[in-house]
């Protein structure tokens, strides 16, 4: 079992977790439920009525505040990338790796149905990348994210990528502990997407719009985009980049700079009021009453 | 289709309640979800049918309540119903509109055995 949380996984350090989806049995009626339910067994005597009052992702929640806690007390910047598939996620991160190798250490996690490819992609940077495989599954949820990261020996002042699987719709419910959630979007899928999938953009604190080398090629206005996400998302950054030819890229790099800066100086924060209640243990002012 | 990590949520909540306050089996839920929240009614309402299939909520009935969508319109400064997120404001057409409820799912009540 494992010791962390008890969730009965014993192979949270290998190097490619697999997820097993639930079992799904195979549909043998239809989707329609205006009258599918099953009455009581016993119609005639009423049950006793009981108080719950749960929400539904409490137990990803507790997580996801495990892991928030865990990376925030070591100063870790994670981020949490959403978009669909094929966006330009991995690629963004290739780039981003490139460029921040020598100055932060760097380290991603990797959401897909199946195979390590992305992984792999990251690997040949240089950073270190854990793959979750999904299976059937269609978000990455916080329990899986905080194995994967156990495995991954982050070092303490690094910065986390959580690529979350190609998916607009699910992935948007599940708060993995991440500081920040960036979706990511190309000018290829339309300026409308924000509109069509508004759960994604809803919760995003940063909106990059990728692939802007492709712009001359299609219909795609980049205010109106920008108009329709801050309909969803008022107080939303935006980012225009290209992550294949560099364009704008060096602002996606000041912002990360920017996000860890505050983190560190937080911190830093932190870290100077508990020095100066030492301090003031150690030598209380004259007349102060002695502490044991 | 995330629906099915949510019933098998509402499956283990469930599970959780009987040990707590003692029941056996669970006849009926009422579940708040909010018209904002990341959840379709509908496929909830299937998958809680196939995961529940040998719990102890097998045969239970489901009972959605739909709660609506709030938010507070940063123009005039007001509260506004948001019946789905990207809507204006229906007094001054503003689209600055910050949510600040109805995206809940909580299981409220149960009647069980």
């Amino acid at each position: 079992m494992c010791s962390t949380c008890g969730c009965g996984g014993d192979d949270h350090g290998q190097s490619e977790t697999e997820i097993a989806p639930p079992p799904h049995p195979p549909h043998t009626h239809g989707h329609d439920h205006d009258d599918a339910h099953d009455p009581p067994a016993d119609p005639g005597a009423a049950g006793r009525r009981v108080r719950v009052e749960q929400e539904l992702l409490a137990k990803n929640d507790r997580y996801a505040a495990a892991n928030r806690q865990s990376w925030e007390a070591r100063s870790i910047l994670a981020l949490n990338l959403l978009s669909s598939p094929g966006s330009g996620k991995t690629a963004l991160l290739v780039a981003t790796s490139r460029a921040l190798a020598h100055d932060v250490k760097v380290a991603v996690v990797e959401g897909d149905q199946q195979t390590s490819l992305d992984a792999d992609r990251i690997r040949a940077t240089g950073v270190a990348a854990m793959q979750i495989n999904t299976g059937k599954g269609c978000h990455l949820d916080a329990h899986q994210v905080g194995h994967a990261v156990e495995s991954l020996a982050l070092a303490d002042r690094s910065l986390l990528f959580i690529e979350n699987v190609g998916n607009l719709v699910c992935p948007a419910g599940f708060d993995l502990g991440e500081q920040a959630r960036v979706v990511v979007l190309s000018v290829t899928e339309g300026d409308d997407k924000p509109l069509k999938y508004p759960d994604a953009f809803a919760s995003a604190d940063l909106v990059v719009i990728n692939k802007i080398d492709l712009l001359p090629y299609v219909d795609f206005n980049v205010d109106r985009c920008i108009a329709y996400t801050r309909r969803l998302r008022p107080a939303v950054e935006t980012l225009c980049l290209s992550a294949t030819t560099g364009d704008g890229v060096a602002a996606w790099l000041a912002w990360l700079a920017a996000r860890r800066t505050d983190l560190l100086q937080a911190r830093r924060a932190r870290l100077a009021a508990e020095l100066a209640a030492v301090d003031g243990a150690l030598n209380p002012p004259p007349g102060a009453t002695p502490q044991p | 289709m995330h629906e099915m990590s949510l019933a098998e949520s509402v499956v283990e909540i469930l599970q959780e309640e009987a040990r707590r306050q003692a029941f056996a089996r669970v006849r009926t839920v009422w579940l708040e979800v909010g018209a904002l929240s990341h959840c379709d009614p509908e496929a909830l309402a299937f998958c809680f049918d196939v995961v529940t299939r040998g719990s102890l909520a097998e045969g239970a009935r489901l009972e959605i309540l739909r709660t609506p969508g709030q938010g507070w319109c940063l123009a005039c400064s007001r509260p506004v119903v948001v019946a789905r997120r990207g809507d204006p404001c229906d007094s001054c057409g503003s689209y600055q509109i910050q949510v600040t409820g109805g995206d809940a799912m909580r299981i409220q009540e149960l009647e069980v055995d």
